[in-house]
């Protein structure tokens, strides 16, 4: 009997590790950087590259950081949903323009809507790597005091959306400015 | 063709490999020695575009940009496990080709001896059974030593016998 059962056992071992691993994504790496201050940063506005922006000025809100180029193809499927979150007036979203070209941007910009309250350019892409950015488009979500809660790697989908990021900002917004709000306690965002 | 000829082209395209390999490792840092120090933490760190390659190896743009960090780090001073942990920082244990020891990571780490273990058991124990097996073969008492001459005397002479038989019968068949 047991020359039977060990081999199915080892089998049903090797199907069920073999089973979740079909369902993980090994493009999405954890990032250290949730629940972590988000990096500091002053760069020049997309708009007016002679003005800087500092992430400070964001201390006591919840905004969202959106990781784009005009290079970035993965960035154009998720871009209308970003202008129809924008109109929403729901949140603030800042664009983080990733190693681009500033005039190719803004023309990218101009041809399919501007979701940014503004758009950074990081053309160096150093605040990139500050934000362990690897796969654009990314999302941060960063809460009042100024940390990192969430992040979406790729394009965000209207279901994450909808079952994450917005509920998240909801809490976000509502918890008081010293208030501790992790993305575990929304259910989506697991 | 010869097996000489051949031998002689597979030689040449074996020496323009090595040149262009010789052409693509152009150092940037001036320094030699600093180089070779950026090029051996750039090998322990992974490439988060092309997960399977090491930022020393990768030609992705974001793999440019990381190496430069490190030469930049490495020039200004700083020590292998501060630009290891800077980039840690940022993109996680997953940046780092050698994973640290922690909870998280012990079946990793723990697992081809754990399997190794239970190898070396499964073997044993094996063993063991199939050398009580044989003991047992080899333990007979004197009777039983006895019953066994016996019972393989009988089981001979009865075979003689049956082949006796036939061989007559054959004998029988053909003289009739």
């Amino acid at each position: 009997m047991l020359r039977y059962i060990v081999p199915l056992l080892v089998f049903l071992v090797v199907a069920v590790f073999l089973g979740v691993g079909l369902d993980l994504n090994p493009r999405e790496v954890p990032s250290p950087l949730i629940d972590k201050p988000a990096p500091v940063f002053n760069l020049p506005k997309l708009h007016a590259l002679e003005t800087s922006f500092s992430s400070k000025e964001m201390l006591g809100k919840v905004w969202l950081l959106n990781v784009w180029a005009s290079w970035c193809v993965a960035c154009r499927s998720e871009h209308p949903l970003l202008v129809q979150l924008s109109r929403a007036n729901f949140v603030p979203i800042y664009g983080l323009n990733y190693k681009d070209e500033p005039n190719e941007a803004k023309s990218w910009l101009q041809q399919l809507g501007d979701p940014y309250v503004a758009s950074l350019s990081d053309y160096e892409g150093k605040v990139g790597i500050d934000y362990g950015v690897y796969g654009v488009p990314e999302t941060f979500v960063i809460d009042k005091q100024g940390v990192i809660r969430h992040k979406v790697i790729g394009p965000v989908t209207p279901a994450a959306l909808d079952n994450c990021v917005l509920p998240l900002v909801e809490k976000l917004q509502q918890a008081s400015a010293q208030a501790v709000v992790k993305r575990t306690e929304v259910e989506g965002c697991a | 063709m010869s097996s000489m000829k051949m031998l002689v082209i597979l030689l040449c395209l074996l020496a323009f490999t090595s040149l262009a390999a010789a052409k693509e490792a152009t150092p940037m840092a001036t320094d030699p020695e600093m180089e070779k120090t950026v090029n051996a933490i750039a090998a322990e760190l992974r490439c988060l575009v092309c997960q399977n390659q090491t930022i020393a190896d990768s030609h992705a743009p974001l793999a440019v940009d990381l190496k430069n960090q490190v030469r930049d780090m490495v020039e200004s001073g700083q020590s292998q496990d501060e630009i290891v942990d800077y980039m840690v920082q940022r993109y996680g244990d997953f940046v780092r080709y050698r994973p640290p020891m922690k909870a998280s990571t012990m079946l990793l780490w723990a697992g081809p001896f754990l399997l190794l273990l239970i190898g070396v058991v499964v073997l044993v124990v094996n063993l063991r059974k199939r050398a009580a097996m044989m003991k047992n073969d080899e333990d007979l008492s004197l009777e039983e030593n006895e019953r066994l001459q016996n019972l393989l005397a009988a089981e001979f002479s009865q075979q003689n016998a049956a082949q006796r038989d036939s061989s007559q019968q054959k004998a029988g068949v053909e003289k009739s």
